[in-house]
């Protein structure tokens, strides 16, 4: 079976993100970009089901900037067989990511997409669930463990109360979640390797799907900042502290 | 505007997240319930109480059971042809079946929202909460979550809408429920909880994280909470996990023992009325938006302070 796995090029997580002062967004200027984490762990996993002779083939996609054939490199070095960039310099909405995911999903047949939960800048946790909506197959959120077995993958999901499994039939979506693994580093020689795989350059008009945003962001602030407080001395002063506030 | 609140129950019983969803959505207009399930009527009748509810659909159907998302989806999307709005807490739950909802009716969902603005336009979190953002949704139908701790409960009492039982709900089929494991606990849930004791890396095991923490909870009827360094850790269970990608919390008071306090587990805790924090590097960044801060050894500050408490 072929596997699917969508791709973001974020902020890196280890980036604190700066408001630009005209209120239209967050300054992504010279800031260091990375894969999206829990992207990652998704590609990660789609790898480690290919090692178990689970699946044949890997294909990475992205939609974004022209830069985004570096966060495709970087499956590709993980292990990916191939890559689809969907190339557009405007921010793209999960809908429409999901609408261009399901037409290469049409195109490709893959038996399981795998993507992250969320992206670290949008935080929208919403295109996995999407892209299951319109290809009308079931989803797996938020994934901790995934077991592939025949026609069905079974998916133990991070939930509110603790864990909760879900057995779904193939073709299915699966969203990954922090535990789900943790992702190899890609090694100097299959970062060479990755250079040669193919690297296919599309638009969203090739898929045609309509990009224009359903929501419009009128202004981007700062989230009101807390004050540091003071250090007190010792147990003493903070057993004082706490009993002032009435809890104990 | 009609607006369609998911309730969250487990069947059995309705969970407080739904009631800051009614405050949300009251603002937006006339506020109707679904609560739907399998063997959930006692639910409605619960949820009919909420003040300023004009309504409660009850789909009880077998496929509802343990809300599938592939079930679920297809009926709120047909009940959105008398509703202009559909809001969902921003749990899992909701998280998981309202873009499927969205992408049925074909239009953006707004994720996790602070606050209304307008009959439209709504602001939510990005960035890990390090930004604000303002939208307005020019599609004709919205599909929301809303974060718990941005809205005031509504009251669960003084409401007595009409319960109206639905059907339309079927099995898709293509997805089937296995087993839950949920832990039953006597101690107050996060998002609701008071106080929350939260424990990060520094407790070394599960045994040092439950000798440690445990009986400070206890002394203060706590909840318990944790980074995702405990919870990768094993330390505790995934539904510790305070942070951008875990619970978002904002007790009365926040304790962060051995904790860095990075932007990921802030994100999830800054809203907390005080902080206190206690970690033995006076440098640590979690002091950055600590209120009260020690910096101590915490094998030696925590059993001292439960015990002087
Ligand atoms: C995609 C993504 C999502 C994430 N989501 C979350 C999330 O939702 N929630 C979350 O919490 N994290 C999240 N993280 C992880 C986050 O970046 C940090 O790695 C994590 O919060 C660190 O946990 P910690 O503070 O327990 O550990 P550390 O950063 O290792 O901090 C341990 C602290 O303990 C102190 N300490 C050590 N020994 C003692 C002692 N004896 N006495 C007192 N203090 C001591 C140290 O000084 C240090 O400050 C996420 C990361 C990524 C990439």
């Amino acid at each position: 079976m072929k596997i699917l796995v969508p791709v973001k090029r974020v902020i890196d997580y280890n980036v604190k993100p700066r408001v630009k002062a005209d209120g239209t967004g967050v300054d992504l200027a010279n800031v260091k970009m990375s894969m999206n984490p829990f992207d990652e762990i998704a590609v990660e996993e789609a790898i480690r089901i290919k090692e178990a002779g689970k699946a044949e083939e890997i294909i990475a996609v992205s939609v974004g900037p022209a830069k985004a054939q570096e966060t495709l490199r970087t499956a590709l070095a993980m292990g990916a067989d191939r890559a689809i960039l969907v190339e557009s310099d405007d921010e793209v909405e999960p809908l429409a990511v999901a609408k261009i995911l399901k037409a290469i999903a049409d195109e490709e047949q893959p038996q399981l997409i795998m993507l992250g939960k969320q992206s670290i800048s949008d935080d929208s946790n919403q295109t996995g669930q999407m892209l299951a909506a319109l290809m009308d197959r079931p989803q797996g959120t938020f994934a901790n463990t995934i077991e592939v077995d025949g026609d069905s993958v079974t998916v133990k999901r991070e939930v509110d109360g603790g864990l909760e499994t879900v057995k779904l039939s193939l073709p299915a979506i699966v969203t990954t979640d922090l535990r789900l693994n943790e992702p190899r580093y890609a090694s100097l020689p299959n970062i060479m390797k990755a250079k040669k795989k193919p690297l296919d350059t599309k638009t969203p008009g090739d898929y045609g799907v309509d990009t224009a945003p359903r929501l419009t962001t009128t202004n981007v602030a700062e989230p009101p900042v807390r004050q540091a407080g003071e250090k007190v001395e010792d147990v003493d002063a903070l057993v004082a502290k706490i009993k002032a506030l009435g809890i104990a | 505007m009609n607006t369609l609140v998911w309730v969250e129950h487990d069947n059995n019983e309705m969970k407080d997240a739904t009631l800051s969803v009614v405050t949300a959505a009251a603002k937006l207009g006339d506020v109707h319930l679904l609560v739907a399930g399998a063997g959930c009527a006692g639910v409605a009748d619960q949820a009919a109480k909420i003040a300023g509810v004009g309504k409660v659909h009850l789909a009880d159907d077998a496929a509802l059971e343990h809300a599938l998302a592939e079930n679920v989806a297809p009926l709120i999307a047909g009940l959105m042809a008398s509703h202009d709005a559909v809001l969902f807490p921003a749990t899992t739950t909701g998280k998981n079946i309202a873009p499927r909802v969205a992408a049925l009716l074909d239009v953006m969902q707004i994720s996790d929202i602070l606050s209304v603005e307008g009959g439209k336009t709504f602001t939510r979190p990005i960035y890990a909460g390090n930004a604000i953002a303002t939208v307005e949704s020019s599609d004709p139908k919205l599909v929301i979550t809303v974060r718990g701790t941005a809205f005031d409960k509504a009251a669960a009492e003084g409401g007595s809408a009409a319960v109206e039982a639905i059907g339309g709900a079927s099995d898709a089929g293509t997805s089937s429920f296995v087993s839950a494991e949920i832990a039953e606990s006597e101690r107050p849930e996060l998002t609701s909880a008071k106080v929350i004791v939260s424990g990060g890396r520094a407790l070394k095991d599960a045994e040092t994280f439950e000798a440690t923490i445990t009986p400070l909870a206890d002394k203060l009827g706590a909840g318990i909470g944790a980074s995702r360094a405990a919870v990768d850790a094993g330390y505790v269970p995934n539904d510790y996990q305070v942070g951008q990608t875990g619970k978002i919390v904002a007790p009365e008071v926040y304790i962060a023992i051995g904790i860095s306090g990075a932007i990921q587990h802030l994100a999830g805790m800054k809203d907390s009325k005080t902080i206190i924090a206690i970690n033995k590097d006076e440098d640590a960044p979690i002091f950055q938006v600590a209120d009260i801060g020690l910096v101590a050894d915490l094998f030696k500050a925590v059993p001292e302070l439960t015990e002087k408490l």
